[in-house]
């Protein structure tokens, strides 16, 4: 009995852990290729999962038209910011930057508040399949758990893929190492910066989504926390690596799952914070991030 | 102009990079078989020296040879992975920068780092900043000794800026400041620390000839009232070769050649690795 | 020298004066009973946040530092001095005494607080730092939220996560301090503002101010001069806090109950605002902007809504105008055409006077 409710909580956090992974995923490419905290991806999943609401709530139109109209929006949402809000501070201190995307941040949440209002709605997840039933049905996997840890796979190796192979993918490894040889190389440094920013956004959209489907209560401030621990995710796993924002978030989400369980409801963020913290200090470059010398 | 009171000499080649020294003096820094490795690049190997009090000694080599590297080694801004160094026969192992600082050890930065925001007093106060003694508390309440080594700090931060004839810009903002300024400004700060030993990374870059012949008079005055020793990075030959009493060359991060400038001058290696390349372009 | 320290000491002599004169003004007005409602309820919440945003200045602006946990201090500081007021009520009737006790407690206990956290986060830089500080608040406000304790006689009794506890319940988890006695006055919310002006303003004038400025500006010239990093950064950080804390206690006891959930991530962020919007590093801009910002939403409650739509705006707005060359340059073309205008029309104004 306790062995299927242990199996039942690691199925739960893998899953929450894949969507922090999707999520950390658009923190850590844009950290390693902006060099900055875009505080303000949280909150373009919450957009994400409100267009998604919308087009299926109010237009009627079938799931996967409402994911891909989120994941448009989203991309578009994120170029916008980083055109307006981040490309202009380039060169501007690291703390000027931050305090943008934080105001960035709270004017999605504010102007989410305005259109959709504070109070949550109710979201209808995208899935509709079977649960899968084991044990004589005493263990029940959903269908959102399964739907989303593929998902997440599946875009784990896709964008392994991409900056791997393809030309574009290229870019964006050189310019994370070395904004001003990659400029020099002929590398578009703008245009390589703007497709991250796309490419995590659209993420995001999925993200939220997926989250949505498994969490349903959607609210303007619903993607902040997701956000703030998939930020953690991503240091967790080494900020910059691709397969450490998947490692770091999985297991978040399996360590978030099981400090609600086995110790406390009210301190599952206390003790994912407080990992994180214990983290940063032994091991301040992740799992499987690198180190980077400060130039004298 | 240094007034050696001369009793043994050692003959070259020793580690020491000012070939005649006097070996009765303790010697401020020695360097055994420094080395680093930045991810299996040894960008510093086997690096030995000797630096006695009141020598001007020269570090030259061609770009990226590894100069600044052995600054920031000696001054724990890296770890090196291997060797030792001693600051006046005392061994750093395990010393961050602020502890090879208070042992007499001060620099100035290739790429200037002053503290912008800040006034040229104030800069030179921040050098002078652990001969003062009054606490925390003290600035916070404004008790006696905060006025009184404030006072005496201020004086003391004028006269230092004298040397460079700087006092009247004390005000400006040091971010401000020219170019040519700000690298005197770094050399007053890092004499406000009161070192024996003050190391210059390239103090005479971005200046022009009229103010590289002045601070040449200047180091050298330098090392004559504070009687310190000063070891400097230099591209300009005509400062290496006119004030170092010795000279280091160094390339891919080993030493090739040491000796007096004139023998640096005829050393076909040096000529080869460095002056050659230099006459060609 | 005489005319910088001059600079300096007019500067100051400048933000004290305001403080003072504004405090003169409203005492005699709200003694007169010119004051309205509205006004008068918010004479010390002014006070308040005019003490987080200067303390939040000595981190962010002074120590170059960005702390996104400020409202955690100012919980703690809230938390225990509420419960000290609670727990010496009887001992100890004078109020005004058992108010400053409190807010020292409430101080020293933020400070602690400060050390525990700042000695590890502060080995961080940059983006890390502001996430860890930012995770220590939620933190504190978590694990206060989980915390109990009741007093039966003379004993305190500490619970966690919901325990049954004899006696009365003075914290009571997430319905937090409860029974709260409201002395809090504005001349105390005054006196805090300067003791808080003198911490900041002469320590940065001091050898402690001036090695934490050298560690912004650039911490590894500061430490080639033999300044130690960790001691100053601390130093500004636990100071800071020690503040913050102060001002939470005072803020606690101006109401009958206080929760966990007002000193949350907005809260720190509403503090940063002020920060930001008075101009980072200029103590007499966050007294200013904390007092605009809290009074003015009191006065403009029909745009209550868009509040913090336009805070965040103005964050956004006011980062780039003071940090894109572009956005500058545009700035100083849209001033030039202004004074061009100006100067058109004194001209003309010259030319028809001849």
């Amino acid at each position: 009995m306790i062995r299927v409710s242990f199996l039942s909580n690691l199925i739960n956090g893998i899953s929450l852990g894949s969507v922090y992974a999707i999520i950390a995923l658009g923190y850590t490419m844009v950290y390693g290729i902006a060099k900055m905290l875009n505080f303000a991806h949280g909150d373009v999943i919450m957009i994400g999962a409100y267009i998604s609401f919308c087009v299926t709530q109010y237009l009627g139109l079938p799931a996967w038209v409402s994911i891909l109209a989120s994941m448009l929006v989203c991309t578009l949402l994120g170029m916008t910011i980083e055109r307006l809000a981040y490309k202009p501070l380039r060169s501007a201190p690291s703390l000027a930057v931050l305090i943008t995307a934080i105001g960035m941040s709270y004017f999605l949440q504010n102007v989410a508040q305005l259109i959709w209002g504070a109070n949550p709605k109710s979201f209808n997840s995208v899935v509709a399949m079977e649960p899968l039933r084991l044990f004589g049905g005493q263990l029940i996997i959903t269908d959102e758990a399964i739907v989303t840890v593929l998902t997440c796979v599946v875009i784990m190796i896709c964008l392994t893929l991409f900056t791997e192979k393809t030309k574009m993918g290229k870019a964006m490894r050189a310019v994370s190492e070395d904004k001003g040889a990659a400029q020099l190389m002929g590398i578009n440094v703008n245009m390589t910066i703007s497709v991250t920013f796309a490419i995590g956004s659209a993420l995001a959209a999925i993200a939220g989504v997926l989250l949505c489907s498994t969490y349903p209560a959607l609210m303007p401030t619903t993607g902040s926390m997701p956000g703030i621990k998939a930020f953690t995710a991503a240091v967790f796993g080494g900020i910059g690596s691709i397969p450490g924002a998947m490692l770091g978030g999985i297991l978040l989400g399996v360590i978030e799952i099981f400090g609600k369980s086995y110790i406390s409801t009210e301190l599952g963020d206390a003790i994912v914070f407080a990992i994180l913290i214990i983290l940063l200090l032994v091991k301040p470059t992740g799992l499987l991030g690198k180190k980077v010398n400060e130039k004298v | 102009m240094s007034e050696k009171k001369q009793t043994t000499m050692v003959p070259y080649p020793s580690h020491a990079i000012v070939p005649e020294r006097d070996v009765n003096k303790k010697p401020v820094l020695e360097a055994r078989h420094l080395g680093v490795e930045f991810g299996g690049l040894k960008a510093v190997d086997d690096f030995n020296l000797i630096i006695g009090p009141t020598e001007i000694a020269g570090l030259i080599g061609p770009n990226g040879a590894g100069k600044t590297t052995i600054f920031n080694l000696i001054t724990k801004v890296y770890q090196p992975t291997m060797g030792t160094i001693l600051v006046d026969g005392r061994d750093t192992a395990g010393m961050n920068t602020i502890q090879i600082n208070k042992l007499g050890i001060a620099r100035t930065f290739q790429n200037i780092r002053l503290f912008d925001k800040l006034s040229v007093e104030d800069n030179v106060k921040i050098g002078l900043h652990n001969q003062m003694k009054y606490n925390a508390a003290a600035g916070v309440l404004r008790l006696p000794g905060y006025w009184k080594q404030e006072k005496r700090m201020h004086e003391k931060a004028l006269d230092l800026l004298s040397i460079f004839d700087m006092q009247d810009l004390a005000n400006h903002e040091a971010g401000s400041l020219p170019y040519g300024a700000q690298r005197r400004l770094e050399i007053v700060r890092a004499l406000a620390t009161n070192p024996k030993l003050l190391l210059l990374d390239e103090p005479a870059a971005g200046m022009n000839p009229a103010e590289t012949a002045e601070l040449m008079e200047n180091i050298v005055k330098i090392r004559d009232t504070f009687q310190i020793a000063i070891m400097l990075i230099e591209h300009d030959m005509k400062l290496v070769m006119g004030i170092c009493e010795g000279i280091a060359v160094l390339n891919y991060g080993r030493i090739i050649a040491k000796g007096t400038p004139s023998e640096i001058q005829n050393n076909p290696t040096v000529v080869e690795a460095y002056l050659g390349k230099k006459k060609e372009g | 020298m005489k005319k910088k320290l001059n600079r300096t000491f007019i500067n100051n002599a400048i933000t004290y004066a305001m403080v003072i004169i504004a405090f003169v003004v409203l005492y005699s007005m709200q003694q007169a009973g010119m004051l309205s409602r509205t006004i008068k309820g918010q004479l010390i919440p002014v006070c308040v946040w005019i003490v987080m945003a200067v303390s939040l200045n000595l981190t962010v602006g002074i120590s170059g530092e960005l702390s996104l946990g400020h409202a955690g201090f100012m919980c703690v500081g809230a938390f225990v001095g509420a419960v000290f007021s609670g727990v010496f009520k009887a001992t100890m009737p004078n109020e005004t005494l058992r108010l400053i006790l409190s807010m020292l407690v409430g101080g020293i206990a933020a400070g602690i607080t400060g050390v525990i956290v700042g000695v590890p986060v502060l080995r961080l830089r940059g983006d890390y730092l502001a996430i860890v500080t930012l995770a220590f608040g939620e933190i504190i406000r978590n694990v206060l939220n989980c915390l109990y304790i009741s007093m039966d006689g003379g004993a305190l009794f500490f619970g966690f996560s919901n325990p049954s506890l004899p006696g009365k319940l003075i914290v009571n988890g997430p319905q937090g301090v409860q029974g709260i006695s409201r002395i809090s006055t504005f001349p105390m919310g005054f006196a805090l503002i300067i003791v808080t002006l003198i911490v900041v303003l002469n320590m940065t004038n001091s050898r402690a101010g001036r090695a934490i400025m050298a560690l912004r500006d650039n911490r590894i010239a500061a430490e080639s001069v033999g300044i130690s990093a960790t001691k100053y950064k601390l130093m500004a950080f636990v100071t800071s806090a020690a503040l913050a804390g102060m001002a939470g206690a005072l803020y606690a006891m101006n109401y009958s109950t206080v929760t966990g959930a007002k000193f949350k991530f907005d809260t720190s962020i509403l503090v940063l605002v002020f920060v930001v919007l008075g101009g980072i590093g200029s103590i007499r801009g966050s007294i200013i902007a904390a007092t605009v910002l809290t009074i003015l939403p009191e006065l403009l409650r029909e745009f209550s809504d868009y509040r913090m739509l336009i805070y965040a705006v103005v964050l956004i707005v006011v980062m780039l105008a003071t940090n894109s060359p572009a956005f500058k340059q545009f700035l100083s073309v849209v001033k030039d055409k202004i004074v061009g205008l100006f100067a058109k029309k004194n001209r003309e104004g010259d030319a028809a006077n001849e």
